[in-house]
């Protein structure tokens, strides 16, 4: 017996409670990262810059996925210790990754604010603090927000990969819906990915936008 | 004679290998201006860039108002100063750029406000009424509220000059702050200084190529060479009796 | 870290890297496909109607903000139910096709900023000689258009290699799938999973570090900014005084 059209919207919207949490918990950890991240880069502390140099390269130069793995079924292993459940697991595995990345869309934001108005804040006095927050850090994330945009679509992607450690998202009712209905997989994963361009368009609607706003405001 | 605002006492500056100044030695006094002109190349700008902090001397003492500039006393012995000390130092002289250097992100009050109730801590209704009244005073009353971007070149010099004269310094530096501009809004722009000059209580710094302008205003010139002050005086001195035959070139390709 | 099992690891290791062939061969593969399917994009939006124009855009965008694992589940899962056109797909395929579409939309978008990047006399000066249009794009454009954004593609390479282990989930046995096979046998995947970590680690940080060389290098050769206009700003410098 297939199943129809109209009962695969309901199966898949069971997941997407989880596919949107994981998206704002891998945001909120990748974002706060990346600025920590970023920051550190440009620190004249040699340790903390390695140390952060070290982060960056490591989780940039291996896979998502991997590292999924890794913080799932590894991890617990070496240290005898467990993320909770699979949705830290997970949130933090694209956290980590995406933070790496972007990251490094802050610290070339940072240094991209023309030379000018750092010494044109120094000329009126401002304190190193001040500096940053009052004149590079402004112009700076105006520059970050269309990468930033970007990034959010990619981590959105990413969730999908949550399925694969045991997280009901919207992929993993497909999968379930699709075991049992094997000659409708074609339009379950249509459905599904329907599903996610439909998350996916107010993101690209935000990137264009901040694309506009980050073209104003910014000497260079 | 009075005790200069500024001293210079055997100023050297590198980058890398490139010798830029040598051995520099200059007082101005509260309320003098200083000219400072020169073919490009000769240090110039570098001069007054590390009295406004933004170079750092290879060797030699700025004294700004007693105050060593660049060293701080620790434990007895003179160390290099850290930021806390440039900070209380510098806070006596403003400097405005020759590529405006005003902050994209903020309207034209908040570009002169944000330094005096950040830094100066100064209540934000008077910050916004100094504020107001210095751009009036500069001929923008009417733009407080624009961002730079819409602004004309010589607009965005004169917001230049309010923001740092707000802060209300002994020493005002001026670099280049005409070249960057079309010729026709050059103007504006030197009358602005003229105005603040007659004020007179303010030193003033100015690295120019505007000779008449700066002949007209200043009551020392400086001629600077290969990184040496190599004549300085009146501009009456300067002018009408060149010693130095560089300076003789110099002033002729000026016509005069 | 009193569970690390260097003995374990020196077992696993030989294991695991016979995967390597794989796992570089099927980038590679994807590669390809896309650096030809990318034209594809290129040539489409080309065609002079709103409506085609309209369409392209959108596929491309679908394409690229949808999740690659969902696509490869689908050409892998569902391709062969599809009615009339459908066919049974090995793994290798569905991951070049997956992979090699998905990443075809930015290679396209690479392409087309190096096309736009060049010279607008160039292309009257195509129209002065009265070169035919195959000419044109093939003798002038083209040649011009194409080598400096060899570093863009190198970084989507790397991009790629580092996606290619998602194909362990349909089936294609590189390297993270002989991972969790050792590590299913032995109920320890702390030792296999840590080998393919590094091995991606090692593989695709002096990849990056070579393609940054080459990057400056053309920059110097073809004297002007990146051609892209979207010089990915992690790659800027800082500036020195």
């Amino acid at each position: 017996m297939t199943i129809s059209i109209i009962d695969i919207f309901p199966a898949l919207w069971k997941g997407i409670n989880i596919t949107i949490t994981v998206l704002i918990a891998s945001a909120i950890f990748g974002y706060s990262l990346a600025f920590i991240a970023g920051l550190c880069r440009l620190s004249s502390n040699p340790i903390l810059r390695g140390f952060t140099t070290f982060y960056v390269e490591v989780f940039r130069g291996t896979s998502l996925i991997v590292q999924l793995f890794w913080l799932f079924y590894a991890l617990p292993i070496l240290f005898n210790i467990n993320l909770g459940n699979e949705f830290w697991a997970g949130s933090l595995a694209i956290g980590l990754n995406y933070g790496a990345y972007m990251s490094e869309i802050v610290r070339g934001s940072i240094l991209s604010v023309a030379k000018g108005q750092t010494e044109a804040a120094t000329a009126l006095n401002m304190s190193r603090f001040q500096r940053m927050r009052l004149v590079i850090l402004p112009q700076a994330v105006r520059m970050m927000l269309p990468e930033f945009g970007n990034y959010l679509i990619q981590m959105l992607k990413a969730t999908s990969l949550v399925s694969l450690i045991g997280l009901t998202d919207v992929l993993y009712h497909g999968d379930i819906l699709r075991s049992s209905n094997l000659a409708m997989a074609p339009t379950i994963y249509l459905i599904v990915l329907l599903f996610y361009f439909v998350l996916a368009l107010p993101l690209i609607w935000l990137t264009r936008k901040a694309e506009s706003i980050s073209k104003k405001g910014v000497a260079n | 004679m009075a005790k200069p605002i500024v001293s210079y006492k055997d100023v050297h500056k590198s980058f890398g290998d490139v010798k830029v100044l040598t051995g520099i030695d200059l007082d101005i006094q509260p309320a003098e201006k200083v000219a400072v002109i020169g073919p490009s190349g000769s240090g110039k700008t570098t001069i007054i860039r590390m009295l406004m902090t933004l170079e750092e001397p290879t060797s030699g003492d700025i004294i700004v108002d007693g105050e060593n500039l660049w060293k701080m006393e620790k434990s007895g012995k003179m160390v290099r100063a850290n930021e806390k000390h440039l900070r209380e130092v510098r806070g006596d002289i403003g400097m405005v750029f020759q590529h405006f250097n005003l902050f994209p992100h903020m309207t034209i009050l908040e570009n002169c406000m944000t330094a005096l109730t950040n830094v100066k801590k100064v209540d934000k209704e008077t910050a916004k009424k100094d504020s107001i009244d210095m751009l009036e005073k500069v001929g923008l009353g009417d733009h407080v509220e624009k961002y730079p971007q819409q602004l004309s070149g010589g607009q965005k010099q004169r917001v230049a000059m309010a923001r740092a004269l707000v802060m209300k310094p002994k020493v005002m530096l001026f670099d280049e702050v005409t070249s960057a501009l079309d010729p026709e809004l050059v103007g504006e722009v030197l009358e602005v200084i003229r105005d603040i000059a007659k004020e007179g209580e303010m030193a003033m710094v100015l690295v120019t190529h505007e000779m008449d302008f700066a002949l007209d205003i200043a009551d020392k010139v400086l001629f600077l060479d290969g990184g040496v002050i190599a004549e300085q005086g009146t501009p009456q001195e300067v002018i009408e009796n060149p010693e130095n035959e560089r300076l003789q070139d110099f002033l002729h390709r000026f016509n005069r | 870290m009193n569970n690390w099992d260097w003995s374990y690891f020196l077992e696993a290791f030989p294991f695991v890297v016979t995967g390597l062939k794989i796992t570089i061969g099927l980038t590679f593969a994807c590669f390809l496909f896309a650096l030809v399917f990318g034209f594809f994009w290129v040539f489409m939006r080309n065609i002079p109607s709103k409506i085609v124009q309209w369409v392209v855009v959108w596929t491309m965008e679908f394409i690229r903000s949808t999740p690659p694992l969902v696509q490869l589940f689908f050409l892998y899962y569902a391709f062969p139910m599809v009615p009339g056109i459908g066919v049974a797909l090995s793994p290798f395929t569905s991951a070049v096709l997956g992979l090699g579409i998905h990443f075809s939309t930015y290679i396209g978008e690479v392409y087309r900023s190096g096309i736009e990047a060049v010279e607008k006399g160039q292309w009257e000066a195509a129209k002065a000689l009265n070169f035919s249009t195959r000419e044109k794009w093939f003798k002038i454009i083209l040649p011009q258009a194409i080598p400096p954004t060899i570093p863009m593609l190198g970084n989507y390479l790397i991009i790629l290699f580092k996606e290619v282990p998602l194909a362990s989930t349909i089936g294609v046995v590189g390297i993270l799938q002989l991972a969790k096979d050792f590590g299913a046998q032995h109920f320890n995947y702390l030792e296999p999973l840590t080998i393919v970590a590094m091995l991606f680690l090692v593989l695709s940080y002096p990849s990056a570090l070579l393609i940054n060389k080459l990057e400056q290098k053309l920059n110097r050769r073809f004297d002007k900014n990146e051609p892209t206009g979207s010089k990915p700003l992690s790659e800027s410098k800082g500036v020195v005084s």
